[in-house]
């Protein structure tokens, strides 16, 4: 689904590297397995010769038999690992960070301009650094060494101080940070924020560790989240900055986000009912069983499909 | 009365650390709706000028400024830059490093977005904005794509949308091919005569401007200003346009601004030089050959299959509009980018299959950027290691500079030089290897007049050594009068080749002034029409 929806803009060409990322951790994870892995279970695939390692080195045994149970066990692990990274990477490759970012509360905006100008410098630094190697040759000196990286890194970091500078003195002349109220904010408006922070974290502490505090933990995520909330608006009032343009948040949107929570709502359900469908036993070995709820989260996940159109190839005006 | 929109009384402006003031009693007022260029020589605080005109110095940059700017009708004394970005607009020296959003519209809202204006509102200027610069149709576009000239007027966009009443433009041209130039320029006109805004620009390439120029500003090495009608003051100042030249060679009492001034004086007075005769450009023995060289970045071209021979002793000029391929063929013969075909320096030597050390023996580029090439901390240290790097005799780099006649304080540091010092020891650096093909890339860029000269006699004695000498340039008065022979790229080929004098009177995109002014006498320098009306 995210190869139909993505656009052609540098950030979303990465997802190839997400995927060669985890393709790469699946790799690994499967070869310690084989390498070093406690022979569990009877289907033997193939034998490795052995060798054991003196009791110094823990005893560790490595090679042996590599057995089809314990090759599935680490592949079922993986997998985990491996759909958290392209999920990671889909996100990333779907979602303009510029775009992204101007929707972040106004109380934050000072944050968010120094993400943005972040997003910005990289390149820049990569375009520098290019261009300064490039020119390196025509010195004609050594190419390896401490010299070498001394003479690429002086001039690229003197290049990125004079753009931040000239940044920083183009942004003053267009009026940054111009209708910022001055003075230290009102001390409630404080005590809101941070009181609210850390009730959310000892919420998200308490829910995640123990099953018996669930209402007291419920609770002081409620109160914090609101607490926060209300901060944050009052906060961005100290602002004056507006937005020129800001993404509406439609129907279509929520429908799209309904789609996500709806599939793992019908996952979460279908571990409740048959835990074995959604865990398949690796001892004995068995193939998983396709439940029938899996198909409704498939459909679940795809219906963004019809909801989000495809992007639309850039418009091309007649060149001035 | 009107009051004038600007005006500075007394105004003197010292650096921190620094032994002299930059600015010094500076006293001049301009008035509403004039076009104001600040002219001046490299490192006389033009720069500075311009910043004192929206409160960037000293609130931005340091120092302390003693007397009163006022800027339609508030001081910057008590206002901050950012309080006065809806009165001043102030453009930099490179737009696109004052770039913040990635596309065209979000950056003219931005400015606006800062003020708190209410949506509604920001979108009504957007559109009038991109329609007074004439860009309307690249609103979507990513910033990154457009070409020079387009993100000029895009940051002239981005300022104008807070609709100040004055506009500063720190060397608005100075990258620009002389099509983009034109464009911007015509953009600014535009805003003076129909809009009605206060102009005030620095520039280096006078001829472009001065005719449209109501004021001029001249910054003198002492750091006074002396403003006037500008026929007048560029009869006296230290910066010569050509036509300005022209003036003070024939003694004229004024300056005439423009070529169809000058060029009806002339008629009026009937002057007529002789046409020059030149030597034939020796064809042999070849310095360079390029066979059917090729270079592409991806799916795209940016050489075409070009064939070309230069002959050692003589300079050639290569020129086309930004983008036409001349930087992809420099540095495709020095080995810098990989590329197709032959190349051959000196008859034998292909410096693409060398290593670095040995390639710049024979064939020495001069980057656009020259700073690229520096990262030790004094002049001194570049100049040792630039010996140690070629092994030649220690004191060699040291002996090319001063025969560059640069006399450069051995303990200054590199970045703190000016453009042209800095060109200098960049030149003196590489021709340390005493390379047979010296190229250089854009070398004018931020040159005064008086630089380009001193460059255009160090250029040809190089060439009088029996090197080859090939320079990529814009700068139509420069090849003019540096170059034995003109290349003409455009889009990856060659599109005209032949002596200097024969394609530059051929077409007027690429004569320079004086040739327009005496068309059809094929004169080229003001020394020419003196010499010929001797």
């Amino acid at each position: 689904m995210v190869l139909l929806r993505r656009t052609d803009a540098p950030w979303a060409r990465s997802l190839g590297v997400y995927f060669a990322l985890a393709g790469f951790i699946l790799a690994i994870r499967l070869f310690f397995q084989v390498i070093m892995g406690a022979g569990i279970g009877q289907t033997v695939l193939f034998r490795l010769p052995e060798l054991h390692l003196p009791a110094w080195a823990a005893g560790i045994r490595l090679g042996g038999a590599v057995t089809a149970e314990a090759l599935a066990y680490s592949l079922y692990d993986a997998l985990r690992l491996v759909v958290m990274l392209v999920c990671l990477g889909a996100a990333n490759a779907l979602a303009n960070p510029r775009r992204a970012l101007r929707s972040v509360p106004a109380a934050l905006y000072d944050a968010s301009v120094a993400v943005v100008i972040a997003l910005s410098v990289a390149p820049q630094l990569i375009e520098s650094t290019q261009r300064i190697r490039r020119a390196r040759r025509l010195r004609g000196g050594a190419r390896t060494g401490w010299t070498a990286v001394v003479a690429v890194v002086i001039p690229v970091i003197a290049d990125a101080v004079d753009r931040s500078l000239a940044l920083a003195a183009g942004m003053e002349a267009r009026g940054f940070g111009r209708t910022k109220r001055d003075g230290p904010p009102p001390r409630s408006l404080t005590a809101a924020l941070v009181g609210g922070m850390m009730l959310l974290v000892l919420g998200a502490f308490l829910l995640l560790n123990s099953a018996d505090v669930v209402a007291t933990a419920v609770a002081c995520l409620a109160v914090g989240a609101v607490a926060v909330g209300l901060g944050l608006r009052a906060a961005g009032r100290r602002q004056g900055v507006t937005r020129y343009r800001p993404d509406p948040w439609t129907a279509r949107d929520t429908g799209i986000v309904a789609s996500g929570f709806a599939a793992a709502a019908v996952v979460i359900v279908v571990t409740q009912l048959n835990f074995a469908a959604v865990h398949p036993s690796t001892d004995p070995l068995s193939w998983p069983a396709l439940h029938p709820g899996f198909l409704a989260a498939l459909a679940a996940c795809l219906a963004p499909l019809m909801l989000a159109p495809a992007p639309q190839p850039v418009a091309e005006g007649v060149p001035a | 009365m009107i009051a004038p929109a600007i005006v500075l009384d007394d105004v003197t402006v010292t650096y921190p650390d620094a032994a002299a003031p930059a600015l010094s009693h500076v006293s001049f007022a301009i008035e509403e709706g004039d076009l104001c260029v600040v002219v001046g020589r490299t490192g006389t605080g033009k720069s500075t000028l311009l910043g004192t005109l929206n409160g960037l110095v000293p609130h931005f940059t340091g120092g302390t400024l003693a007397g009163t700017v006022t800027v339609a009708g508030r001081t910057t004394r008590a206002s901050r830059p950012r309080d006065l970005a809806d009165a001043v607009g102030y453009v930099g020296q490179n737009p696109v490093t004052g770039f913040v959003t990635d596309n065209v519209s979000d950056e003219i809202a931005y400015g606006m977005e800062q003020l708190g204006l209410a949506p509604a509102a920001m979108r009504k200027r957007v559109e009038e904005t991109l329609d007074l610069l004439g860009i309307a149709q690249l609103r979507h576009r990513p910033l990154l794509d457009l070409s020079g000239g387009q993100q000029q007027r895009v940051a002239i966009a981005a300022v104008l949308a807070a609709q100040p009443r004055v506009l500063i433009l720190d060397e608005p041209t100075s990258a620009l091919d002389p099509t983009a130039a034109q464009d911007v320029l015509g953009a600014i006109t535009t805003l003076v005569h129909e809009v009605g805004l206060t102009v005030v620009l620095a520039e280096h390439r006078l001829e472009r401007v001065i005719h449209a120029a109501d004021t001029i500003a001249w910054v003198t090495p002492g750091g006074t200003v002396e403003v006037g009608d500008p026929g007048e003051i560029l009869l006296r100042c230290d910066v010569t346009p050509p036509l300005a030249d022209l003036a003070r060679a024939l003694g004229w009492p004024r300056v005439h601004r423009s070529v169809r001034d000058a060029r009806r004086h002339v008629q009026r007075l009937e002057l007529t030089p002789a046409a020059p005769h030149d030597p034939p450009v020796p064809a042999e023995p070849v310095g360079l050959h390029l066979g059917d060289l090729s270079v592409s970045y991806g799916r795209t071209r940016a050489v075409n299959g070009v064939t070309l021979d230069f002959a050692a002793g003589t300079v050639t000029g290569l020129m086309g509009r930004n983008g036409a391929g001349k930087s992809s063929l420099l540095w495709a013969v020095q080995g810098g980018v990989p590329s197709a075909g032959d190349v051959l320096a000196d008859g034998t030597v292909d410096p693409r299959a060398l290593p670095p050390a040995d390639a710049r023996r024979a064939v020495s580029l001069v980057p656009q950027t020259a700073a690229d090439l520096l990262y030790l901390p004094t002049v001194a240290r570049e100049l040792e290691q630039a010996d140690a790097e070629t092994g030649a005799e220690p004191g060699t780099a040291a002996g090319m500079l001063a025969r560059l006649r640069s006399a450069l304080p051995p303990d200054a540091d590199p970045r703190d030089l000016s453009e042209g010092q800095r060109l200098s020891l960049v030149l003196a650096i590489q021709l340390t290897a005493s390379p047979s093909v010296v190229l250089l890339d854009e070398p004018t860029r931020g040159l005064d007049y008086a630089m380009k000269a001193r460059l255009r006699g160090i250029l040809r004695t190089l060439a009088a050594e029996g090197r080859t000498i090939v320079v990529s340039t814009h700068d139509v008065e420069f090849a003019a009068s540096v170059a034995d022979r003109l290349v003409v790229m455009a889009d990856g080929d060659v599109i005209a080749d032949g002596p200097t004098r024969e394609i530059a009177t051929s077409s007027p995109v690429f004569a320079p002034q004086v040739t327009k002014v005496f068309a059809p006498t094929p004169v080229l320098t003001v020394a020419e029409v003196a010499e010929g009306l001797r």
